[in-house]
């Protein structure tokens, strides 16, 4: 029986039984943490999650200390930037660190998605799980694009016109959605403002019960593992699950060295290339925005730029929009399109290692092709790898049924 | 046996962790709350004010902002100066013995450097109104001349000083402030530029 | 590892690889300029200060930033390099007017606060080199690098006048090919090319002052991190010794 005391043996005295008469903390402790059990099998893929909670915190309190000094109107967001840049003490830290932390972000998300995808954890009964993250996933989205009016360079400004304007393209209604979103006829002070609202208070507050929610769906049904083994159907006499390890000590002592690790990838890009070549801070939104003069080449953040290739590779504004929606949606159907009852990649056949394969190879070329111009042969190019993007997802039905896959173990597979 | 080491190694470990990650986020803290204190804009804005006071007439006031505060130049004629001794009895610190009012080269009757050049903070020191000036003298009303605060009635006398009687506790603040040049006065000059 | 997982890593890299390379363009000479360098800072700010403030300002920047990365006392600045500011917390500003300088030049001549990152440090050094005679310009000259700037040869008097050659590429399209000088300045071309390149070393330094404070503070991090990822990946180990 797990009592509450620390390692350092601070013990449970009054002052603990006072709260816990009042305020469920021990049991919460017990259920969510020292008798909460997780496969110990996981490898480092499901280091992730953890980890996009890390990074949430940060961007929550980086951004706190930056909305003490930003202004959000047109006249003065780029000065009060380079404000917090040279004249707030230590005010470019907390930039770097909002700005590097956006792009690891997605980083982590991306990868904490696609260890999803390996290892089937969307499947039952983790379909609502999924969903809930494909939802924080797309508040995500939505939260980058509008931070990144923010600092008003040229790349905010054209940027948001270009993709604000795609709303226009939806039939009867387009024209008034924009207005609707811009409140204003052109990208201007007052659609500044409200991004700010949004980024600052409405999508954080639902981020952060999106998280809270999914922890709470996670916890339900407990947590997957590399082999897609169900440790709940194998229980010791005391009704600890035989490959399961509480997840106090032993997976917060794990994570901790995790996030070390990425905290060390993260201070190498905030101290040595805050800018990563252009990718992380661009070059032109070192500039002001000039509502007169459109940037050579608008590309979108690197992180949406997937999406980007696959809306260029349609000749149509309307067709390309719906596109490029259906390429961001179509993950939350996986929980049904996968006709596997194998859930783990290690166990499954090699159609769907090479689909998975291919999928991979696709989201990062389509991702390179969206930071290019838009020359001929990069539109076919976008075309082809659209497709097989599209291909992945909805003839995964087909091929998950008929994949020979092997036999999955009772237990987990671990190697100590 | 190996137990035992395993459990003082464990402890051990986990001290050396906890220790080394309490020291990495009292050290990340520091940024954060540096960052609250004023900005070199801050400090920029609220940099000396230099005040050239040659041309002022005896008698005659001129009001001048330093850090977003309003602080009044009086240059006292003789006759203004011959009345500051007449009004001690009636005042609360006329010694000003209170020394957070004013610096050290201000304890004397004229409360300035140079007894001619008054230099005091346009805030009445019980709520913070704008004390008005009143140079007339009204014997029949024990008033010698100095500043009446409208808002609560507080009087102070030509060197700020606070009558008995009134609301405001204090005499009137006297800003750090220097004679860079026989006729230049440079408030704040002791706190230090950008 | 999976192989799945190896096969995502062979990918990342090479994606990563492939942006590095489209990133500079092939057209540009490397400055080759050092930011750690503080005598080349200093004789780039007395160039600016000298020959590129009178039209552009850089209003991010305060005198006092300055003093900090290039070792100058209040004193020198004042002395040096304030032209219009009294107080070293003042601003690099210009004392052309905005109305004077769109009836002049056609526009207002840009901010330089954060023209290095804007641009990069060799473009910038690649436009001060640039300027070529053309007798259709109003004023006298064209740039290679942007093509109908609107600036004049600001730097005329140190490196003279040049022409520009163009030559018929292997489609027939009419690109640049070289340039040829045409009248002296009062500086050699290597010293034309060290005076360009400290003054875009000082433009990439005020870009961004605290480059230099910022790498050293990542090395303390980066130092502590390590020392922190021992302890904690002994505990892991010790805390997983009971795990079979």
């Amino acid at each position: 029986m797990a009592r509450i005391e620390s390692e350092i043996g601070i013990p449970k005295g009054g002052f603990l039984k006072w709260i816990d008469d009042r305020f469920p903390l021990t049991e919460t402790m017990k259920i969510h943490a020292t008798e909460y059990y997780a496969s110990k099998s996981f490898n480092w893929w499901y280091v992730f999650g953890v980890l996009a909670t890390v990074v949430l915190v940060m961007q929550i309190f980086t951004g706190i200390f930056l909305t003490m000094n930003y202004k959000p109107s047109a006249a003065e967001a780029f000065a009060s930037v380079e404000y917090i840049m040279r004249d707030v003490e230590w005010g470019w830290l907390i930039r770097y660190m909002h700005s590097t932390g956006a792009s690891f972000f997605f980083i982590v998300i991306y990868l904490h998605m696609f260890r999803a995808m390996m290892y089937g954890s969307y499947q039952k009964p983790r379909e609502l799980l999924w969903i809930i993250g494909m939802l924080i996933f797309l508040a995500t989205f939505a939260e980058a694009f509008a931070g990144y009016l923010l600092p008003w360079g040229q790349m905010s400004y054209w940027g948001a016109q270009v993709i604000i304007s795609l709303f226009g393209a939806i039939p009867v209604v387009g024209e008034t959605v924009v207005e609707i979103i811009r409140g204003d006829y052109s990208i201007s002070d007052i659609t500044l403002n409200r991004f700010f609202a949004l980024h600052v208070i409405l999508i954080p507050l639902a981020m952060i019960v999106l998280v809270f929610v999914h922890i709470v769906a996670l916890h339900h049904v407990g947590s997957s593992n590399p082999d897609g083994v169900e440790i709940k159907n194998q229980k010791g006499p005391d009704g600890v699950p035989l490959d399961g390890v509480a997840f106090h000590p032993y997976h917060t002592t794990k994570d901790l060295v995790g996030i070390i690790v990425f905290l060390m990838i993260f201070s190498a890009v905030v101290f040595f290339a805050p800018d990563m070549g252009g990718y992380f801070l661009e070059h032109a939104n070192f500039e002001a925005a000039n509502t007169l003069a459109t940037p050579e080449h608008i590309a979108p953040v690197w992180y949406f730029t997937p999406f980007y290739a696959i809306l260029r590779a349609v000749p149509d504004k309307l067709g390309g929009a719906i596109l490029m929606v259906g390429a961001v949606l179509v993950p939350l159907f996986l929980p049904w399109l996968d006709r596997s009852r194998v859930r783990s990649i290690r166990y499954r056949g090699w159609i769907y290692k090479l689909a998975l394969t291919l999928f991979v190879i696709s989201f990062l070329t389509l991702g390179w092709l969206g930071t290019q111009a838009a020359e001929t042969v990069y539109v076919i190019m976008a075309r082809i790898f659209s497709i097989i993007y599209f291909g992945f997802f909805l003839l995964m039905p087909y091929y998950t049924a008929i994949d020979k896959t092997k036999p999955v173990p009772d237990r987990v597979v671990y190697h100590g | 046996m190996t137990d035992d080491v395993d459990q003082k190694r464990r402890h051990f470990l986990t001290v050396a962790t906890a220790v080394t990650g309490g020291v990495g986020i009292a050290f990340a803290m520091v940024p954060f709350v540096a960052s609250l204190k004023p900005s070199a804009r801050a400090l920029a804005l609220g940099a000396p004010v230099e005040v050239p006071v040659g041309m002022l007439e005896p008698g005659e006031m001129v009001r001048v902002m330093w850090r977003g505060r309003v602080v009044y130049i009086l240059r006292r004629d003789p006759d203004m100066l011959s009345r500051l001794g007449e009004v001690t009895d009636l005042l609360r610190d006329p010694e000003s013995e209170d020394k957070e009012q004013q610096p050290i080269f201000a304890v004397n009757e004229h409360r300035s450097i140079k007894p001619e050049f008054l230099v005091v903070e346009g805030s009445c020191t019980h709520l913070g109104c704008a004390p008005l000036p009143q140079f007339q003298v009204d014997a029949a009303d024990d008033w010698f001349g100095g500043f009446f605060c409208p808002c609560h009635g507080s009087r102070f006398d030509l060197s700020g000083r606070v009558y008995k009687g009134v609301p405001a506790p204090t005499n009137l603040r006297v800003p750090p402030y220097q004679f860079i040049r026989e006729d230049i006065i440079m408030i704040g000059a002791e706190s230090g530029a950008a | 590892m999976v192989k799945s997982t190896r096969i995502a890593m062979v990918l990342a890299t090479l994606f990563a690889s492939c942006n590095v390379f489209s990133a500079t363009s092939n057209e540009l000479e490397p400055a080759n300029n050092d930011v750690g360098d503080v005598h080349s800072l200093q004789r780039g700010a007395r160039n600016f200060m000298n020959y590129c403030s009178g039209c552009h300002a850089a209003k991010y920047v305060r005198f006092s930033s300055i003093a900090d990365g290039l070792e100058l006392t209040e004193d020198h600045l004042i002395e040096n390099l304030m032209f219009n500011a009294d107080k070293t917390f003042e601003t690099i500003e210009t004392s052309m007017s905005a109305n004077d300088a769109e009836r002049w030049l056609g526009r207002v001549p840009p901010d330089m606060s954060l023209m290095a990152r804007a641009r990069t440090t060799d473009y910038i050094f690649n436009f001060l080199k640039g300027f070529y005679l053309d007798p259709d310009s109003p004023t006298g000259v064209d740039n290679r690098i942007l093509p109908g700037t609107s600036m004049p040869h600001a730097l005329w008097d140190l490196q003279g006048f040049q022409s520009a050659v163009y030559v018929e590429d292997e489609h027939g399209v009419t690109v640049f090919g070289h340039f040829e000088p045409v009248t002296n300045g009062s500086m050699s071309p290597e010293e034309f090319d060290s005076f360009v390149r400290d003054t875009v070393n000082f433009l990439e330094y005020i870009s961004e002052p605290v480059q230099s404070k910022r790498r050293l503070l990542g090395f303390w991090v980066l130092g502590f991190l390590a020392i922190f990822w021992v302890f904690a990946s002994l505990l892991k180990k010790q805390v997983w010794k009971d795990v079979t």
